[in-house]
């Protein structure tokens, strides 16, 4: 045990720089994520049969390919078709692409749950397609989306990982790299494991508050 | 002011409306009666373009309904719509519900449509319960923040679907008594309804539906107390004595 102290000192520090491109890549990937995600669920739910049919194309392409090969096609091929970009902005754009089509699914789930009187009655105000999106809709279907959400904000936190694929320095490469120099894979991999739980245990008990949130409102 | 044309609708192979022709005009109070499956609510929903139709015309004031173009939203402007199930936005507050017209659709200052929703709402007896959100409130209470919520659009015309029918019936009466206020004071309904007693005392003229296509109509009075139909008859006999 006094061992695995003295290599957290040693090895702390390094680590920690591992953990800020993990948030980097997880924070980034999920902001692009959600926009796109929103931009495929607006599509898929609005009454244009032919951005219906695109919508649901784009994220059936995007969920049958693995997230890996998306990382590399954008690292690797891109620069090969003219567009070069650091690995960084590669496994944003790869991991954000990727979960944009689960975060899609789950938004339009959420807004088809949203009671058809509720569609009537902002109609016969008069209102448009895309105030009743805004006034009635969303902000309804925000409580039915945001549980899953927070799900898939710990999965992308996890998976962020996979940004060490394409040379990205994020904490799992970190601990790779300096365990498989100084051969201290205990002390380093479980000092790795323990800074991932320490990133997504806070967000695991804030999903599980916003779903008590929710079986509250429901009354 | 409210013209049906021989209107046909069907939804797959079912056909619900079987060519319906109606006036109604300004001022009138007009109840649709009928058994279940008739086409009663249909009528409501082609008339406020919440369905399309397959045949024949509906027009408000000479302007034609449909779903598909580009005036439905100034149509449903001017004719308002009250549901069974009352759709109040359970978001919003009693009187976020009755403004949320008001400012976002026709454009009406914020301090003004608040001004006139409290009005409303305390025409509708409920001025202490502004800021109740709907979950808060009784059936009767929700309808009657609904009916607040048509009227603050200043219809030419108000769609009543089936408005009691999901209340208890101890609170039918509150419902029917703000309704009866408004048909006194001149605005013109079209209320679909069971509550043959309602139609009795409020409504001007009363149209009996059957199978899509209307077999009976007239003053209330007449069709309800001396029905010609024998279908009318015996509808008007089960639903007054359902035992």
């Amino acid at each position: 045990m006094a061992k695995f102290f003295a290599d957290a000192r040693e090895f702390l520090p390094i680590l920690l720089q591992g953990v800020w491109l993990t948030i980097v890549v997880t924070a980034g990937s999920l902001v692009l994520s959600t926009l796109l995600g929103m931009v495929w669920a607006l599509m898929r739910v609005s009454r244009l049969t032919l951005l219906q049919r695109l919508s649901a194309g784009i994220v059936n392409t995007i969920r049958g390919i693995p997230i890996l090969v998306q990382l590399f096609y954008i690292y690797f091929v891109m620069p090969q078709l003219g567009l070069t970009l650091t690995a960084l902005q590669a496994a944003i754009i790869g991991l954000g692409i990727a979960y944009s089509a689960y975060q899609a699914e789950n938004f339009r789930a959420g807004i088809e749950a949203i009671d058809k009187g509720q569609i009537e009655a902002s109609e016969s105000l008069g209102m448009g397609w895309a105030l009743m999106m805004r006034r009635v809709v969303l902000p309804q279907a925000v409580k039915i989306i945001l549980p899953p959400y927070g799900n898939t904000m710990i999965m992308m936190l996890k998976d962020s990982s996979q940004a060490s694929t394409i040379t990205v320095a994020e904490l799992t490469m970190e601990g790779q790299l300096i365990a498989s120099s100084t051969f201290k894979y205990t002390s380093i991999l479980s000092m790795v494991a323990v800074l991932y739980l320490v990133m997504s245990v806070p967000l695991i008990l804030f999903v599980g508050w916003l779903e008590r949130r929710m079986q509250q409102a429901k009354r | 002011m409210i013209e049906l044309t021989d209107v046909h609708k069907s939804f797959g192979s079912v056909e619900v409306l079987r060519g319906v022709s109606a006036s109604i005009r300004r001022g009138e109070v007009v109840c649709v009666i009928g058994p279940s499956g008739s086409g009663k609510s249909t009528i409501l929903r082609c008339i406020n373009g919440l369905e399309t139709y397959d045949g024949g015309t509906i027009t408000i004031d000479g302007v034609r309904v449909d779903r598909a173009s580009r005036d439905i939203k100034s149509i449903r402007t001017q004719i308002a719509m009250v549901f069974q199930r009352f759709n109040l936005f359970p978001h919003r507050t009693a009187l976020e519900n009755v403004v949320e017209g008001p400012i976002y659709v026709k454009g009406i200052k914020r301090e003004e449509a608040i001004q006139r929703a409290l009005e409303l709402l305390s025409r509708v007896g409920l001025g202490g319960k502004a800021n109740a959100y709907p979950a808060e409130l009784s059936g009767g209470q929700m309808q009657r923040v609904a009916i607040a919520r048509a009227l603050a659009m200043q219809p030419k015309a108000i769609l009543f679907d089936e408005p009691t029918s999901s209340l208890d019936p101890e609170l039918v009466g509150e419902v029917l008594t703000v309704m009866r206020q408004l048909a006194e004071d001149g605005m013109t309904m079209v209320v679909v309804t069971h509550e043959i007693r309602f139609a009795q005392e409020v409504a001007d003229r009363v149209l009996f539906l059957d199978h899509g296509t209307i077999l009976e109509e007239g003053a209330a009075r007449q069709v309800l107390t001396t029905p010609q139909h024998a279908r009318t008859q015996e509808f008007l006999r089960r639903v007054l004595t359902p035992i």
